[in-house]
């Protein structure tokens, strides 16, 4: 059994304007360094296969078809046991 | 006119858009997602609403619907396909349009009304109307921040696919103007080809005699007109 580990994030050219906000309130409660906050997305997908090639790839068509909107967001992805 | 209208799990405006086009003396139909035949129109309407609750992406889900692939074909072979408010998403997720709908700036859902202004008459949906002209359609959605990258901006400026951009009363496209934060004020595109039209305000929501604007009228007319043409 394995599991992908999948982020999906905004590139960096997009504004988030969610991060920003979050970035706000932490200015409010005090936390100055803070220059920026991005949000993303963390996707667990789990396969019946302990098929590790099978895994990648399957993963890559899926992020590529339907988890990630190339026009505004890249992805990254592990592969572990269960 | 043969009107489709598509309805899929969480379209909420397939009514009203069924209505109006029923109300102008249109042959119009609803089509379930998961069917596989259009059923011969003139037009595809995909309607607003929350496609999939929104899931993932606004109308990602939606885009891998059976009934999807057809409309995709149909666009394809130069059919008449627009999308509203999540009809839009939709389009853009299916790559018939390009860009993405963002979340809005403030990050609020924004319902109200909204002028908008009419950038050319060279679409099937503004066919008539006079670049300019300025109409009161109200909006009603939380990712409809269209965005696109620089060059893309770019190729719809210079190609003029850009129809509607949010505007003032008198017409100014200003920031002040922008309810949502979309690059370039923009409210609504066509394809290269014009064939297919993306936009967030509702016109279907303006287009009867008991709302307070009517001015989604206008395009409706537009639109006969251009088949009437003979288009």
């Amino acid at each position: 059994m394995l599991k992908a580990k999948i982020f999906v994030q905004l590139k960096p050219s997009v504004l988030d304007p969610q991060g920003k906000a979050v970035t706000n309130s932490l200015h409010h409660l005090g936390y100055t360094a803070v220059s920026e906050t991005r949000i993303s997305k963390y996707i667990e997908i789990n396969f019946a296969t302990s098929d590790r090639d099978q895994v990648a790839l399957e993963t890559e068509k899926i992020c590529s078809i339907l988890l990630a909107n190339p026009n505004t967001e890249t992805y990254s992805f592990e592969i572990e046991e269960m | 006119m043969r009107v489709s209208v598509i309805t899929f799990p969480g379209s909420n405006c397939d009514h009203d858009a069924y209505e109006v086009f029923q109300g102008r003396g249109h042959d119009a139909r609803l089509i379930w997602h998961k069917d596989h035949d259009l059923q011969n129109p003139d037009l595809v309407i995909l309607p607003g609403g929350f496609s999939y609750g929104d899931y993932l992406r606004c109308g990602a889900l939606a885009r891998f619907s059976p009934i999807v692939k057809e409309v995709i074909d149909f666009a394809r072979r130069g059919g008449l396909v627009m999308g509203i408010c999540n009809g839009f998403q939709i389009l853009t997720e299916t790559g018939l349009l390009p860009g993405t709908l963002l979340m809005n700036k403030g990050l609020r859902f924004i319902c109200q009304h909204q002028y908008l202004r009419v950038e050319t008459s060279d679409t099937p949906y503004t066919h008539g109307l006079v670049p300019g002209t300025v109409l009161d359609v109200p909006i009603a959605h939380k990712e409809g921040n269209y965005y696109i990258a620089a060059e893309g901006l770019k190729s719809l400026q210079d190609n003029a696919q850009i129809v509607f951009r949010y505007c003032d009363k008198a017409g100014n496209a200003s920031s002040d103007a922008n309810p949502n934060g979309a690059i370039d004020n923009i409210a609504g595109i066509v394809n290269t080809t014009r064939n297919v039209l993306g936009m967030m305000p509702h016109p279907e929501r303006a287009a009867t005699d008991s709302v307070v604007t009517d001015d989604g009228k206008q395009i409706f007319a537009a639109l006969e007109r251009f088949i009437g043409d003979g288009h």
